[in-house]
């Protein structure tokens, strides 16, 4: 028998580093939150939110998250699939496939989109070279949308091609030799079966895309304005610590408030994990 | 497969293993011979920065920071000792009145009689004793245009950039205080007013000029236009004459209402170690050889009276990179809000990237 | 499958890689561009791979980059596999609280998370590079140990049992049984923190000391008047070495393969 108890104390180190890099930071920015700048008790700075610039902002984020996690989830099921059906037997190059565009830095990528998508663009000058009408997408909320689809599409693909590598064939087969048909088994076997990779796929694409601020610097043109964005403004524009520390609570609120929603979908036992 | 795996991850180990080692250097920033630089991205020939430690023996640690907001969060998180930092003039106004400045001692500052006494003057507005800054550079803020999409009658007003005309091709510019200070001269108030009524007209005024906006940019402006994305920006006048540079089309002015002059000026914050290492830092600045260097590399106007000599009759006449006298005359400095002002221009500004 | 399903399969999947490999080739065509603007094209030039190395600033960021990098992520990789296995043999509510903890940040806007390090690390040490890959793994342990439960869940412990039962001490059983399965996930958690860490740029910047410059606080600097071509001609070259290590990985192993056959 493994001796469970004692194995368990591999984590301590980390227990340890949680608590002083990840716990002790939460209390500072917990601190700020709570405090006005002359350091007094103040509720204010969370019920912020409900300013309506903020409310906008954060139902903006929402919006766009929403859309960009369907839309990688469409686009990334397929894609998993063929994978899954291309019977790659080695797992970590596909993996790597979908993580080596990150070796190209962040910053250089999404300006190489402002450089496709801008009004005189590659993009534009493609169309016009075969004779379709041009299109403003630059510096719009489709931009931002297509942005941050282009940045989290890997962290939704991955998840979906792990849980589907783990559906053994014979089951595949088994429902085939039983009659069903290729949507039938699909519907019926390969999707619940992967329900696990889709749900982790939707958090970990659901999540940054609602806190991202970046994407929609560069490719919003400063006219998309997300949660993520007032957050980092109040953290250098206004210099308002205090309400970008509130700010974020709430966030981290609602982000852990959709996460529970979709672990509720998610009955299995693992829940809580990202990937 | 697993074994190369480990081999690699070994070579890996082995690679790290010697750069683990850095871990300690974090005590050098204590030698006395060493300088914690704090200036823009991009606002130094590196070759002068080289010049400087070799001559001076001083090392430098050098900083880059992109905008003014983000130097003021690094500085005042109080992570790093800086001991001279080159930014820009209402947000050393805003330092100064938080007392975070150090008088500078002028008479260990040899190559200080190099700089304009016209921008020395213009600083008062920042440093009214004069007591704290030497300039660095200076330019101003206005529109940059393509001649072949808008005429220079259009865009002598500031009111082009409520043309619906341009819809989608203007690019405003993504800075609070000088997208206000547009508004203001289109309506006819001081940039510097301080008057809820009127920075709610200036606000409303933005807000009708949103539609028409391609885009709100600061750092990228030039590109946009290079490309002729965009028929008209505002901008700053150096990153106008970069974009002149590329696109012959293209050409800068500073509207009949007039605008800003911004004057970025080094000073030594109250985090200064090396006091007398600074003093030398600011000094070498002035230098002549060393600010026509870096005058050729910013390509933005040099208060440095010296320089004028090296240039050739082209430059000295390019106007976007030299405002005249009567441009100049034109032009006003930002002061710094109080914190009152700054709270509600703050939001207000939030509010119009919101609506 | 038929064909023509076949076809339209790899039809698509080209599509996909278009979209993600778009940007790349752009960058890589910038860094033959013989202008500084990145609008205008001034013609094919190799100037700017040759003057990569002389140019000491971005061989200097470079440097860096790549100490932080690897410290980073090997450290984040061996405290996350040890964490992983650790939690995974805990009781289940201490794991629920373990899991909750390491998700914080990533849940947490990057901003958020470097601000609230930097306030920390202030405290206790001076900001340099050794404070960045402190930063670093804190970010980038989540992903292996996200990448390694998985892997412990889906094995079974029986294997492992019956190899103890064997006479093996559990330490070999582990190497033996456990350590295979579990190293893919292993080794994909190493290469997300390495991305983690390479790619980075709010964090890095709050919590770097004065003169310390990684790739990503470089560029950042830069945008403001126009990025260094010659850093388009790095990032190139750096994809192109992680390209081909990809590349001589997949052959070997089909290699291998047909040799066993």
């Amino acid at each position: 028998m493994i001796n469970r108890f004692r194995t368990s104390f591999l984590a301590a180190p980390y227990a340890v580093w949680v608590l002083i890099c990840t716990i002790l930071p939460l209390f500072y920015i917990l601190g700020y939150a709570l405090t006005n700048d002359a350091g007094g008790f103040t509720l204010a700075n969370l019920l912020a939110i409900t300013d309506a610039v903020h409310l906008k902002s954060l139902w903006l984020s929402i919006e766009v998250a929403f859309v960009t996690t369907i839309i990688c989830l469409i686009i990334a099921y397929p894609v998993a699939l063929i994978l899954h059906n291309l019977k790659i037997t080695n797992k970590g190059f596909v993996v790597f496939l979908f993580i080596l565009p990150m070796w190209m830095n962040f910053m250089l990528r999404i300006l190489a989109w402002q450089i496709i998508l801008s009004n005189n663009g590659i993009l534009n000058s493609i169309l016009s070279a075969i004779g379709l009408p041009t299109v403003h997408i630059l510096y719009t909320k489709a931009a931002v949308t297509l942005g941050m689809v282009y940045d989290f599409l890997p962290y939704m693909i991955l998840p979906i091609y792990n849980a589907l590598s783990k559906v053994s064939d014979s089951v595949v087969e088994a429902a085939a030799d039983l009659g069903a048909n290729w949507w039938t088994t699909f519907i019926k076997i390969t999707v619940p079966l992967s329900k696990d990779g889709i749900i982790s796929g939707i958090i970990m694409v659901f999540v940054p895309a609602l806190s991202s601020f970046v994407v929609s610097n560069l490719l919003g043109g400063g006219k998309v304005l997300l949660i993520g964005n007032v957050i980092e403004q109040e953290f250098t524009l206004a210099r308002n610590w205090n309400l970008g520390s509130g700010l974020s609570i709430i966030l981290m609120i609602f982000v852990l408030l959709s996460m529970s929603i979709m672990n509720r979908i998610d009955d299995s036992e693992n829940g809580g994990m990202l990937v | 497969m697993k074994n190369r795996f480990i081999s690699l991850l070994s070579i890996f180990v082995l690679c790290a293993t010697p750069v683990l080692s850095f871990t300690g250097c974090g005590s050098d920033a204590e030698a006395t011979d060493t300088l914690v630089v704090l200036n823009y991205g991009k606002y130094i020939e590196a070759d002068v920065l080289k010049r400087f430690q070799k001559e001076t023996g001083i090392k430098v640690k050098y900083e880059e920071y992109e905008s003014v907001e983000d130097m003021y969060a690094k500085y005042k998180a109080g992570s790093i000792n800086y001991d001279v930092i080159c930014t820009s003039d209402y947000m050393i106004e805003t330092m100064r009145q938080e007392g975070e400045l150090i008088p500078i001692d002028y008479n260990s500052l040899p190559n200080y009689a190099n700089i304009d006494q016209d921008i020395i003057d213009a600083s008062a507005a920042f440093d009214p004793t004069h007591k704290y800054t030497v300039p660095y550079f200076y330019g101003t803020v206005g529109i940059l245009y393509n001649t072949k999409m808008v005429d220079e009658d259009t865009v002598s007003s500031w009111d082009c950039l409520w043309n619906p005309e341009y819809k989608n091709r203007t690019v405003m510019i993504n800075s609070q205080r000088d997208a206000f200070m547009v508004a203001q001269k289109k309506l006819g108030y001081d940039i510097n007013t301080t008057d809820k009524k009127e920075l709610d007209d200036t606000f409303n005024l933005l807000c009708d000029e949103k539609k028409y906006v391609y885009a709100y940019l600061q750092d990228e402006t030039y590109e946009c236009m290079i490309s002729e994305d965009a028929a008209m920006a505002v901008c700053y006048s150096g990153e106008a004459a970069m974009g002149m540079e590329y696109n012959e089309d293209l050409d800068y002015i500073v509207p009949n209402e007039g605008g800003n002059l911004w004057i970025d000026s080094w000073f030594v914050p109250r985090t200064c170690k090396h006091y007398d290492a600074a003093m030398k830092w600011i000094d070498f600045m002035c230098e002549e050889e060393a600010a026509t260097e870096n005058f050729e590399y910013v390509w933005y106007a040099t208060p440095n009276t010296k320089v004028a000599q090296h240039e050739d009759e082209e430059t000295l006449a390019d106007e976007t990179v030299f405002p005249t006298k009567e441009t100049l005359s034109r032009c006003k400095l930002y002061e710094a809000y109080d914190k009152d002002t700054l709270d509600y221009t703050t939001t207000l500004w939030k509010k119009l990237k919101a609506y | 499958m038929t064909k023509i399903k076949k076809g339209t399969s790899y039809f698509y999947l080209g599509l996909v890689f278009l979209f993600l490999y778009a940007p790349i080739l752009v960058l890589i065509v910038l860094s033959f561009n013989d202008s500084m603007s990145r609008t205008v094209w001034g013609g094919f030039t190799l100037k700017w791979y040759m003057n990569l190395t002389s140019n000491d600033n971005i061989m200097g960021a470079l440097g860096t980059t790549i100490r932080i990098t690897l410290t980073s992520s090997i450290l984040a990789t061996v405290l996350g596999t040890s964490a992983a296995i650790g939690i995974h043999y805990m009781k289940k509510r201490h794991a629920a609280i373990m899991l909750g903890a390491t998700n914080i940040p990533l849940l947490n806007a990057d901003i958020v998370t470097g601000i609230s390090l930097m306030l920390l690390f202030t405290r206790f040490t001076p900001l340099g590079e050794f404070s960045v890959v402190l930063a670093h793994i804190a970010f980038s342990v989540p992903y292996v140990i996200f990448n390694v439960l998985p892997r412990l869940q889906s094995l079974s412990e029986a294997c492992f049992e019956a190899a103890m039962d064997l006479g093996a001490t559990p330490s070999y059983a582990f190497y033996k049984v456990v350590w295979p399965e579990i190293f893919p996930g292993v080794l994909s958690g190493f290469l997300m923190a390495l991305t983690m860490s390479l790619d980075d740029f709010t964090i890095t910047y709050f919590t770097k000391g004065a003169g310390v410059n990684t790739l990503s606080t470089m560029l950042y600097t830069q945008l403001r008047k126009g990025i260094q071509p010659e850093l388009y001609a790095l990032s190139t070259i750096l994809f192109l070495l992680a390209f081909i290590l990809l590349l001589v990985m997949n052959f070997k192993k089909n290699v291998r393969k047909e040799a066993v056959k």
